[in-house]
């Protein structure tokens, strides 16, 4: 099934919570509202001709001129040998996000990385916490203006040319 | 002194959980991999993975370096196979900006990858062979691993971390008798597999041990989206090289292999090992195929240095040695990428391990991290 026969069949469904198929650069993708996100999913799951039952990306993309933090997901079906790109568009202040992890179980740890790196709340997930950095790390550092805080636990962040060393002195 | 042993209600030993740690520093964790371990006696209750200690920021280093000068960094995300990551990377700049690759510059990548691929392989049959106590193996198998790393060596300089792709094909053409080479290496290879399957993957207490172990579903395998070989040897037979074709996998003939099952149940540790070797002796033949038909021409495109391929986001998949790696990138406009997202096959294989965990022997979570083949820096990028 191609994207526009998914978008009108998820249009029935759903109504307003779903946009409609624009095509980017090179894929096209349909938008959905981040408190559907989970119905939708699952309904795309279990619908016998959609049926995608994999997710093979998500990715969080920081927007600040617009204001949002988007989630892509990359969908694919095993069964139907197709696929299909949805996004979601959250408030960038506080992004709150329905969470996949009841439809598929490998958006569990897709979801906690980007909670992790863009700081998105994914509403239901069951363990969303830290998983590439550290528990007590400050900031989410793939938001597009993050700042380095200039040291961790006592290690400085900055890096230290060893031209700038100075010479040892002659007396 | 008599000693007084405590028991259960209904007879038997009183026992208690316990919780340990394994890793990062473990010999069998494959890098820097950690596990918090809930077990009652050798019985695992729950293992659950704490990854990113390899953390090395890999995708707002994109960010920071622009599009040509972010190649050399995707040979660190998966540094055993590191050519299928140049492969991404480069299909990633190439559909945004419209590039073709020349004919020769795909023969040229396929034979670079297909190699890549075998020399992971290679470890990876080594690997698990040491893990379950096979030592001498993975002499065996370095060995063979050497051979390519030297071929490869020839083709771009390095042996492990190649950085061979650009984004409009490849850096250098193939050195003058390099196809010839590589095919004595294959006539030497394939027997060496054989010698290897006898050696190791059909002896008796090897295959009994892997056997029925950490049996993975289909249906478990694509929920948690399980890819390459850890997704074959359950049964699914899905290969994006032969299901949607990229780069020139069209023009090749070769078999998708699948785990049936032969040493206990379809999608067991047995099977996930086999698909390695499997899967090596179709790399051969893709190899001999591409050396064979291999075009004249240029091997890369005209790209701008100062390249800026117009806004908008795709999604690359590229078959890797650990399966389908899924490139999410975002261009906006300039020479920087906008963002750049990587999902790999050891992330996947990684989250299903704590479900898998229940009920299993704390020496089979040692086979299980063996046989998905998982590589640290590949799932902490």
């Amino acid at each position: 099934m191609d994207a526009s026969a998914i978008q009108k069949k998820l249009e029935a469904k759903f109504g307003g919570s779903v946009g409609p198929v624009t095509t980017g650069l090179l894929e096209a993708w349909i938008g959905v509202d981040p408190d559907k996100i989970a119905e939708v999913a699952a309904f795309l799951k279990d619908d016998p001709d959609t049926r995608f039952d994999s997710l093979s990306n998500l990715s969080g993309v920081d927007y600040p001129a617009r204001g949002h933090i988007e989630v892509v997901y990359n969908l694919m079906s095993y069964a139907k040998r197709h696929e299909l790109t949805l996004k979601v568009s959250a408030e960038r202040e506080a992004p709150r996000v329905a969470t996949v992890c009841n439809v598929w179980p490998g958006a569990n740890w897709l979801e906690r990385e980007v909670y992790d790196l863009l700081g998105v709340d994914f509403v239901g997930h069951p363990d969303l916490r830290r998983i590439l950095l550290p528990d007590d790390w400050v900031g989410n550092p793939l938001r597009k203006d993050y700042v380095e805080a200039p040291s961790y636990h006592g290690i400085s962040t900055v890096r230290e040319s060893m031209l700038r060393i100075e010479p040892p002195s002659r007396e | 002194m008599s000693v007084e042993i405590e028991m259960e209600d209904g007879g038997g030993l009183a026992t208690e959980e316990m919780t340990l740690n394994m890793g990062p520093q473990h010999p069998s964790t494959h890098g820097v991999l950690r596990f918090i371990v809930k077990a009652d006696g050798e019985v695992m209750r729950k293992a659950t993975p704490d990854i990113g200690y390899l953390h090395r920021s890999i995708e707002k280093i994109a960010e920071k370096v622009g599009w040509h000068g972010f190649m050399p960094y995707t040979d660190r995300v998966d540094y055993v196979a590191a050519m299928a990551c140049n492969q991404g990377w480069a299909m990633c700049g190439e559909a945004l900006g419209g590039i073709e690759v020349p004919r020769r510059g795909e023969y040229c990548r396929v034979i670079a990858a297909e190699l890549s691929r075998i020399c992971s392989h290679l470890l990876a049959i080594g690997a698990t062979g040491m893990d379950i106590g096979a030592v001498t193996p993975f002499t065996h198998a370095l060995r063979e691993r050497e051979m390519i790393n030297d071929l490869i060596e020839e083709l771009c300089g390095a042996r492990l971390t190649y950085n061979y792709m650009r984004i409009g094909g490849v850096a250098w053409d193939l050195p003058p008798g390099f196809r010839k080479r590589v095919t004595t290496y294959l006539d030497h290879l394939e027997p060496t597999i054989h010698e290897i399957n006898d050696l190791l993957s059909y002896g008796k207490i090897y295959a009994e041990r892997l056997g029925s172990v950490a049996v993975i579903s289909p249906e478990m395998a694509i929920g948690y989206g399980l890819v390459g070989p850890n997704l074959r040897a359950s049964g699914v037979k899905y290969d994006l090289r032969k299901d949607r074709p990229y780069s020139v996998y069209g023009d090749f003939d070769f078999d998708v292999p699948v785990g049936h099952g032969e040493m206990g149940a379809v999608g067991d540790c047995w099977d996930r090992y086999m698909m390695r070797i499997w899967e090596i002796l179709e790399s051969a033949k893709i190899l001999r195929q591409a050396c064979e038909k291999l075009p004249d021409g240029p091997v890369i495109a005209k790209v701008p240095r100062n390249f800026k391929p117009p806004a908008g986001d795709v999604h690359v998949r590229v078959e890797a040695a650990r399966g389908d790696m899924s490139w999410y990138c975002v261009s906006d406009g300039s020479e920087y990428p906008y963002r750049l997202h990587v999902r790999t096959g050891s992330f996947s294989a990684m989250s299903i391990i704590e479900e898998l965990s229940e009920g299993l022997m704390i020496a089979d979570l040692v086979a299980l991290i063996a046989t998905f083949d998982i590589v640290a820096p590949e799932v902490d990028r």
